[in-house]
């Protein structure tokens, strides 16, 4: 019998490879919305086997959640009549082909330079403590700068929505 | 009495000592889960009797009272019409979204049970990230009340959905900072912890705020009076649930009360000292807190009127935001300055 947590994985990695692609085939676009949040969950499940649990919640909270806003901005913003023929493909395949070859080759080399550190025996229980230092001690300037970039770009969303000029 | 669950599970455990580690895990599992589901329905048949009689007290009825002692059996009696109901699919609904949303609606509300403790040693998982699991989790119940209401095909349904979407991603910022201050006072997310930190004192009295603020945004999370803009009987006709039949719109039903109970949980858990309590077993102590807090998410729902979306969108940015943001600068503050009285360092 194999090892149920490689089973486990190959599992998670064929669900989450298999959604990402309904994601990306489907022509509804909600559908493809609701295989992301699948997406999510599957990639949640691997940092639950990479014993991350405080990440796999993240994971779940932060994205797989915010495919409920994000269906309904698909929603409020298509402007298609038939919500069945609402994410279609284009003819700029030679654009998309070198764009995602380029995208594939840096992820491929970042992945290939990394040095993976094979931690000996059993991660720590409790990763939480961590990844508070990290965030707030030696990354603190980092992080506090993403905040704020988030900020930016919220407000601006805000005013483009609205309209900048738009008399009250 | 204080031990009879602890002691059945040992028992269970007992059967399976020869078994593989795997198997015994899985089997464990599956006698938890149905310890949850049987704690889930019990409680959600009868606090819909509980809830049609303390409605009908509140407007002066006598509410169900036919069949069995004083209606007792009301609730088994409609849980049973529900299931002869036939299952109707409408026409244009987006078929499998329809379908598959009334059983996703319930697996958030059974998952987040796992990290409850029902009493002392009774928590089915003790997970270290508790309480933030279950935020996780329910997160999750925002999508599955979306799929319903699109899949429905239906413009009250939709209508109900982008609300709900609206009233629940915004609430649950303020529920989150709200439980930011227990968990900095505890110093774990871990919910037996959080319960044997308050052994002395109940959180509620030191962060009574927060208490209110979760309160508030916990009616609004599970969709309960004066938060139900997302069902609004009377301008969306029950919104996403509309389309729904028999047993699909029991398992909504049933899922919005499984909720009612876990948020109650969590509170009792988080505010409340969890278990604790003299003479009385853990279990039971547990059991009457939760029924105090459901006592009063009734009493809320059946005084106060329906709130404006408006009204409810701004009063969590405006008021709740700021008031649970100030919640957690005063509690790291008082923490520190506790530090400083009685270790004499920070």
């Amino acid at each position: 019998m194999p090892d149920i947590s490689t089973l486990a994985f190959w599992l998670l990695a064929a669900m989450t490879i298999a959604a990402a692609g309904a994601v990306v085939l489907l022509k509804n676009i909600v559908h493809s919305a609701l295989y992301l949040v699948l997406t999510f969950v599957g990639v949640a499940g691997i940092y639950v086997l990479l014993q991350a649990e405080f990440l796999a919640a993240v994971q779940v909270l932060v994205y797989a959640g915010a495919v409920a806003v994000l269906i309904v901005f698909a929603v409020m913003l298509t402007r298609r009549g038939d919500i069945r023929a609402s994410n279609l493909f284009n003819i700029n395949y030679l654009a998309a082909a070198v764009v995602s070859l380029a995208l594939f080759m840096v992820i491929t080399m970042a992945t290939g330079r990394m040095a993976w550190m094979a931690t000996p025996g059993q991660a720590p229980a409790s990763n939480v403590g961590a990844i508070a230092d990290a965030f707030l001690g030696r990354f603190a300037i980092p992080f506090e700068i993403a905040a704020v970039l988030l900020l930016v770009a919220i407000v601006g969303a805000i005013l483009l929505a609205r309209g900048g000029k738009e008399e009250q | 009495m204080e031990n009879i669950f602890t002691d059945l599970a040992a028992l269970i455990n007992g059967f399976l000592a020869g078994a593989p580690p795997w198997l015994q895990t899985l089997a464990m599992g599956i006698v938890y889960l149905v310890g949850v589901l049987a704690f889930i329905f019990l409680n959600a048949i009868y606090l819909i009797y509980l809830e049609r009689k303390i409605s009908a007290y509140m407007q002066q009825r006598i509410g169900p009272n036919r069949l069995g002692p004083h209606g007792l059996l009301q609730s088994v009696a409609d849980a049973v019409k529900l299931l002869g109901k036939e299952d109707i699919i409408p026409r244009g609904a987006d078929k499998w979204v329809f379908i598959i949303a009334s059983v996703i609606i319930f697996i958030p509300a059974v998952m987040v049970y796992a990290i409850i403790p029902f009493g002392k040693g009774m928590i089915p998982v003790d997970l270290n990230i508790g309480v933030f699991y279950f935020l996780a989790v329910a997160s999750m119940t925002t999508i599955a009340i979306l799929m319903g209401g699109w899949g429905a095909n239906n413009k009250y349904a939709l209508l109900g959905s982008m609300r709900a979407v609206a009233q629940m991603v915004s609430y649950e910022i303020p529920l989150t900072f709200s439980l930011l201050g227990v968990i900095m006072l505890a110093g774990s997310l871990q919910t037996s912890q959080i319960v044997a930190a308050q052994s002395n004192v109940w959180y509620i009295l030191l962060q009574p705020l927060a208490f209110l603020i979760y309160f508030i945004a916990a009616t609004a999370e599970v969709n309960r009076a004066p938060f139900d803009l997302v069902e609004g009987e009377q301008e969306l006709i029950a919104g996403p649930y509309i389309e729904y039949t028999g047993m699909r719109y029991a398992l909504f039903y049933l899922s919005e009360y499984a909720n009612l109970v876990s948020v109650s949980a969590l509170a009792v858990t988080l505010f409340l000292g969890g278990w604790q309590g003299p003479w009385l077993p853990s279990w039971l102590w547990f059991l009457i807190k939760v029924y105090i807090m459901i006592f009063i998410f009734m009493w809320l729902r059946w005084t106060f009127p329906r709130i404006r979306i408006d009204h409810l969108l701004s009063f969590n940015w405006k008021v709740l935001l700021p008031l649970s943001l100030a919640n957690i600068l005063v509690t790291g503050v008082g923490i520190k300055i506790y530090q400083l009285l009685t270790l004499g360092r920070w």
